[in-house]
Parts: structure tokens; C-alpha cells; sequence
């Protein structure tokens, strides 16, 4: 029966589409499926990548099509190295990428280790602890600059409701020591569940048997989390780890939204300054350079972080 | 089958013919690009009577006052045709007309006999000219607009608190002509008790992302004695843009903010400005004068209760108000500029800027503000003509986004976030303007 129709599909093939089909061997049909996402992937991701590094050497402005398009060599890698704004943008990137990895980390595990224990209704605390990282990034900025607010915001009257201190001096969003925090307060709110689910993951994916022989040697619970739960859940957090430090160096609709990169330059991240480089000040050549800058040091950092973890796989 | 095929037939005309229609209907449609705000429905209302008269269909952009410039700007660097005409922000005159985005419009003012000495000159140097005082224009002085403040006239008349202000200030409570004036005016409304509610002093333009801060600071900085350059030496700037008077300028812009604005008013423009002066916030509220027709209109604020002053004098007597506004140019992309030049005869016509004045827009044509009628025809009319009188405008040269960017991050870093003094701010400021004039072969 299933040869019968595959055989009636074949006769359905027209004659001249088949006999061109007919000509051509596994390895070439292969690549006739795969063009067309390597032609994509050329043309939207390196294309514009190599076009970057070629404008990276030189004055060119998209704002000025008209001028002559002059190559300064290394001269905007060599400006943005000694630029102190650069630096400072790099710091406030580093301050925010670690303060929110490691409270996500600690938070996201310790919320999946507490799910992993299937208590009653885990099912249903386990979608409430979600909802944030299913918001669009647009919709959480709003509506914290909202709750930030030290005149209607509720995050001011709770944070007065406790301390004592009236609302209208909780300036989060305007306070240069507060601003940053701010935005790592709302960062960690919003991708938390995503840390557990990876969390979550590596913890369900341990035996039950190690548990039980453990039990039969008597080990306590504690041993039991540090012999047994955290090495094993480790790998998986080394990528939750991975995962939201290269979101978080490249973090951007959030600072615009809540700061902006403000009060002065205290949340400008480099992405900020990127955007700023590249289209308000239409310095193309030296955004394109601190673009490819940022890139190299996204890409070495990851990839010594990949080996690292492959290490502790192989444990 | 017969009547099958005659009606799918007719079907195919129909759809064919309306096509057609709407294909020439769109041939003849203008898009006018602008910011998204007040003036920009009143323009929407008065375009109704061009395509009366012409017949041709008008389209509007317009795109929020804080992507306005992102979002045009690109549009106009990738030789777009989105727009046919554009009412573009004042500074982008320099840029536009030596990367050639908008036509020069000299010939057709000639031919069509439309003169520049028939509109408001403060406009016309600074929404036409390129460059700066040549008579060479790229656009039509489209809609006048200025920094000025209003002021809650119903709190200042009230007895108890003018009794309250002449015994602690020695002077009586009215519209500020001095700076001075103004803060102590601010401190006196900062964080009182009016109508069971806490008030605070002023809104002032604190905004980081865009043009705020640079426009509320350097609408202080000009009367304080600020220079952008040396007027015997162009782009010297060193001892003009950090002289002594303008870090006294810069200082009390910051002080004003640090005294007497609401809480966490760190990032505000004109949006956040209105709303409050809307909400009744606060006693004094800087901002450009095309809001101050929909404040007038305000139920809870507008009326009997606001008042308007002109931006007030420095300490050695100057008065400068920054200038906004736009004109309308013809973008050179557009492959209707023979109709988009058709709009911009009709919207230089004596009629329709009366009828632009009438609808909230801020006429620049002389024949219209210097109408007997004019200061008396809104509360707001006389404040606006007289800071008309004494503008001043940023940069207008092709690198003005970076040469504003630099302002943007000197001034918040400064007033806003606290870091070092004003006279590191204004040297940091010299240094970041002197890299962009070198950049550009200027200087």
C-alpha cells in the first residue's frame, strides 16, 4: 500500500522537473536544501560583519554619503583604546553583568532547587515564577519606570513602607548610586525563571539512585547538595551562567528604557554608547570599530568560558 | 456559464479599474513628514483645504519628538522617498543642504515671488538659511517656536502667599524678570502645601537621550553671557563656551534643578514638562511655546490660572531665548517635488497662515504677528512675539548630532548626576567640540 503511493507520488513529479532531479546525487541535493540558509546567513550576518571590519579602518559617516571615504588604518581602534568614556561604558557593562549573573544564579537555583522538591501546586508556582521572562523587554521597562516612580510609583511606597524613609526621596531612576541598581533590580526580576528552568533541568536530570546510595552511606543532606546536587547540576548552570552574561553584555532596551543611560553617563552600558556613536553622532567608522571591538571580546571571553565548561563535563 | 463568466469578467474590470483609480489617486498624494505633537494635528486640519483647492491627497509621518531625528534623519541619509516634504528640526539645515537632501528653494521663491523679508527674521536665519546669514534657503519658515515659561497665575494671586513672598523676599510675587527672581520664586513653591497638595518650584528640561538638557541649559547659559564662538574667529571657541559667565550660567541651571524641581525629574522634556504643569505640580514650567495652546485649553490648569513670561534677563542684564522650530523643505528624493513645491506656495499664502495661527500653529510670516490684532488674539501672543525677538539657536553645521551629543553628555553628567564642577563640564565641552570641527576639517 505505501509503496503503491510512493510510487503514485513519483509519477505525479512532471516529467522535466524529474528528469533534472533524477541528475543530481545526495551530496548535491543536500546542498540545494541548504542554500538558501547559507545564502541568508551570508547576506544578513556575514556580509554585514566584514563590512563592518572594512568600515572600521575608515572616516566614513552614513550621514554624509557625498564625502570621500579616507583609510585611517588603526586609528579609531587606537582612539576608542585610549578613549575614557569607552572605559567607563566598559566598567558600568562589567559592574552590571556581574552584579545580575550573580544574583540570578544564586536566586534561579535556589528557586529551582526549591521546585525540584514537588511539593503541592509546584506545577502552579512554577508558571507564576515564569511570567516575567515571557514579557516583551518593552513592556517590563514601562511599566517599572512606572512602579520606580517616587511620587505615584509603588516600588517607593513599599521601599517607604519599610524603611520609613518618605517616597519622594526614593529616587531610583535619578540617584547616581541607585540608577544602576535600578536596572539590575528589574534585569534579575525578568530573567530569574530563566536561570531556574536551566537550573530546574540539571537538577531533575540526576539519578535518583546516587540519592539513594547516598542515603544508604548517610550522608547528610548537606553532603548530599555538595557531593552529589552541585556538581552535577553544575554544567547546567555554567550555561544558564553563559547564556545571560552574552545577553547581559550586549543588555540595551532595558537601560534605554528605564535611564536611557542615565542620570549623567552613571548606566551608560557600552551598547549605549555604541548606538550613540553609530546613530546620533553618525560616527559610522568608529562605532563600526568599537562594534568589532566588543565583538572579539564577547567571542574570546565565550569561547575560553566553553572550554572551561567542557572541563567540568568531562569531571 | 454564460453568467458566470460575464460577472467574473465584470469582477476583473472592477478590480482592475479601481486599481487604476487608486493608483492615480496615490501618484498624486503628498507625505509630509513631522514630529508627532500638537501643531502636527493642526497642520493635518489646515492640509484639508490645500487638497480642496489642488486636489491632491495629503499623507502624514509623524514620528515622536524622541525618534523624530533617529528616524528622518536615516530616512533622509538612505535617499528614502517616504517623505515629499519634511518639516525638518532647525539644526538639520546645515547637514541637509550640503548632503543635498532638500532642494534650494532661491529659484522657485523668485518665481513664484515669495520673499524671506516677509517672514519673521530670527526664522528665516534660522529655519532657511545655509549657510548662516547668505541668502541661500532650503526652507520655508514653517512654525515659530521658542522657550518660554507659564506660571500658575491662580497661586501667585493668592493674598496669603503674595503676603508670605513680600515678607521673606522683600519683592512682589509675579512673573520673574531676573534669573534670580525666578529661583527664588521656585524655593518659595518648593514642596509647600497649596490646595492640600505638595507642590514643588519649576519643571526645567533635564532630558539625557535626545535635546532636553542642551535645550534648558543653554536657555539659561545665553543670558548668563555663554558665546559659541568667538564672533572675530569663527569655531574659537576656548574663553567663549567656558568663560567665566557661562560656568556661572551652568551652576545655576544646576542649582535650579537641585532646589526646585519634583522628584525624580531627571530625565524630562516636553512631554514630562507638561504633564507637570498639568497635574498641578509645579508653580513655573519651562518649555517651548507650541505647548502653551493646549495648556491655555487645559481645563484644570489652562484659563484664568496660567500665565506666560518670557524666558528672564541674566545677571549683567542680557536676555536670550532658545530658539525652536522648523521649516518645510522639499525633499530632493522625492519624485513629487513639483507638487510638494505646489503645497509650499499655498502654505506661504497670508490666508493660511492665519488660519495656521488660528489652529494652534505659530506663524513665522510678518504680515500675520504684526497684525495690530496678533498680541490680543491669544494670552499667550505677546510672550510669544517677544522672545521671538531675542532668540538664540545651537549649532546649525552639518556635524550638529555629535557636536549635541557632547552637550548632552557634559550637561547631565554635570547637573544631573552631580560629576565635577561646571568649568570641567565646559572644558570637556570645548575639548569634545574643537575633536568634532577637527574631524571635519574646520578648524
Amino acid at each position: 500500500m505505501l509503496n503503491r503511493t510512493a510510487d503514485s507520488v513519483a509519477r505525479a513529479t512532471p516529467e522535466p522537473l524529474a528528469r533534472k532531479v533524477r541528475g543530481i546525487s545526495d551530496k548535491g541535493l543536500a546542498w540545494l536544501f541548504i542554500s538558501p540558509t547559507i545564502l541568508l546567513l551570508l547576506a544578513i550576518n556575514i556580509f554585514p560583519l566584514f563590512w563592518a571590519i572594512y568600515l572600521s579602518f575608515t572616516n566614513f559617516r552614513a550621514n554624509r554619503p557625498n564625502e570621500v571615504v579616507k583609510n585611517l588604518g588603526l586609528a579609531n581602534y587606537k582612539r576608542i583604546l585610549a578613549d575614557q568614556d569607552i572605559w567607563i561604558a566598559m566598567q558600568t557593562t562589567a559592574h552590571f553583568v556581574f552584579w545580575t549573573i550573580l544574583l540570578q544564579t544564586l536566586i534561579g537555583f535556589t528557586l529551582a532547587w526549591l521546585i525540584d522538591r514537588k511539593f503541592r501546586g509546584h506545577a502552579f508556582w512554577t508558571t507564576i515564577i515564569l511570567v516575567p521572562m515571557m514579557l516583551s523587554p518593552a513592556v517590563v521597562g514601562n511599566f517599572w519606570r512606572f512602579l520606580y516612580e517616587p511620587q505615584i510609583g509603588l516600588f517607593a511606597y513599599a521601599v517607604s513602607f519599610v524603611t520609613g524613609i518618605p517616597a519622594t526621596q526614593i529616587s531610583m531612576l535619578s540617584n547616581v548610586s541607585l540608577a544602576p541598581w535600578s536596572i539590575i533590580i528589574v534585569d534579575t526580576w525578568m530573567w530569574t525563571p530563566y536561570v531556574m528552568l536551566i537550573c530546574l533541568a540539571g537538577l531533575r536530570s540526576i539519578p535518583e539512585y546516587i540519592y539513594e546510595a547516598a542515603e544508604v552511606d548517610r550522608a547528610s543532606n548537606w553532603r548530599q547538595f555538595w557531593s552529589i546536587t552541585l556538581p552535577m547540576a553544575l554544567p547546567f548552570i555554567m550555561l544558564a551562567v553563559l547564556f545571560r552574561g552574552i545577553e547581559n553584555f550586549k543588555m540595551f532596551d532595558m537601560v534605554n528604557l528605564l535611564t536611557g543611560g542615565g542620570p549623567g553617563s552613571t548606566t551608560e552600558v557600552a551598547s549605549i554608547t555604541l548606538k550613540r556613536q553609530a546613530f546620533e553622532s553618525w560616527r559610522t567608522g568608529y562605532s563600526s570599530a568599537f562594534a568589532i571591538i566588543l565583538f572579539v571580546a564577547v567571542f574570546g571571553l565565550a569561547n575560553i568560558y566553553v572550554k572551561a565548561l567542557n572541563k567540568v563535563k568531562q569531571r | 456559464m454564460k453568467s458566470t463568466f460575464k460577472l467574473a469578467l465584470g469582477l476583473a474590470s472592477a478590480l482592475v479599474a479601481s486599481t487604476a483609480v487608486s493608483n492615480v489617486a496615490q501618484a498624486e498624494d503628498l507625505t509630509l513628514c513631522w514630529a508627532a505633537w500638537d501643531p502636527a494635528n493642526a497642520l493635518v486640519e489646515l492640509s484639508k483645504d490645500f487638497t480642496k483647492e489642488t486636489g491632491i491627497g495629503m499623507k502624514f509621518e509623524f514620528v515622536p519628538w524622541t525618534n523624530y531625528a533617529d528616524r528622518f534623519l536615516n530616512e533622509l541619509n538612505s535617499h528614502g522617498k517616504l517623505c515629499d516634504l519634511i518639516i525638518g528640526d532647525s539644526q538639520w539645515i546645515g547637514g541637509a543642504a550640503e548632503n543635498g537632501h532638500y532642494v534650494k528653494l532661491n529659484d522657485f521663491f523668485d518665481k513664484e515671488k515669495i520673499s524671506m523679508d516677509d517672514f519673521v527674521p530670527a526664522t528665516v536665519v534660522g529655519y532657511s538659511e545655509w549657510p548662516k546669514n547668505s541668502p541661500n534657503y532650503w526652507a520655508l519658515p514653517a512654525m515659530g517656536d521658542v522657550v518660554g515659561w507659564t506660571y500658575r497665575k491662580d497661586w501667585f494671586s493668592k493674598p496669603e502667599l503674595q503676603k508670605e513672598f513680600k515678607e521673606k523676599y522683600g519683592w512682589d510675587l509675579g512673573p520673574p524678570t531676573t534669573f534670580d527672581q525666578l529661583k527664588q520664586i521656585a524655593e518659595f513653591f518648593q514642596k509647600r502645601e497649596i490646595d492640600g497638595k505638595t507642590v514643588y518650584g519649576a519643571s526645567i528640561y533635564t532630558e539625557r537621550g535626545s535635546e532636553g538638557i542642551t535645550m534648558g541649559a543653554m536657555d539659561v547659559l545665553y543670558s548668563f553671557g555663554f558665546q559659541y564662538e568667538n564672533p572675530k574667529k569663527p569655531y574659537e571657541m576656548e574663553g567663549f563656551v567656558n568663560s567665566d559667565k557661562s560656568v556661572k550660567g551652568l551652576e545655576f541651571y544646576k542649582a535650579l534643578y537641585d532646589c526646585c524641581t519634583p522628584p525624580g525629574a531627571s530625565n524630562s522634556y516636553m512631554g514630562e514638562g507638561v504633564d507637570a504643569f498639568k497635574s498641578g505640580q509645579v508653580a513655573m514650567h519651562m518649555n517651548f511655546a507650541f505647548t502653551w495652546p493646549g495648556l491655555q485649553k487645559d481645563e484644570n490648569v489652562g484659563g484664568d490660572k496660567i500665565g506666560y513670561f518670557v524666558n528672564p534677563k541674566g545677571p549683567d542684564g542680557d536676555q536670550f531665548a532658545q530658539l525652536g522650530g522648523q521649516g518645510i523643505s522639499v525633499v530632493s528624493y522625492s519624485d513629487k517635488q513639483e507638487a510638494a513645491l505646489k503645497y509650499i506656495k499655498w502654505f506661504a499664502n497670508k490666508d493660511v497662515q492665519s488660519k495656521w495661527w488660528s489652529l494652534g500653529g505659530y506663524s513665522c510670516l510678518n504680515a500675520v504677528v504684526k497684525d495690530p490684532a496678533f498680541p490680543a488674539s491669544q494670552p499667550y501672543a505677546q510672550t510669544f512675539l517677544d522672545s521671538m525677538a531675542i532668540v538664540k539657536d545651537f549649532w546649525a553645521e552639518p556635524s550638529y548630532a555629535p557636536l549635541l551629543q557632547a552637550s548632552q553628555k557634559r550637561f547631565h553628567d554635570y547637573v544631573v548626576a552631580g560629576q565635577g564642577s561646571a568649568k570641567d563640564a565646559l572644558d570637556g565641552l570645548v575639548k569634545d567640540w574643537t575633536e568634532v570641527f577637527q574631524d571635519d576639517g574646520k578648524m
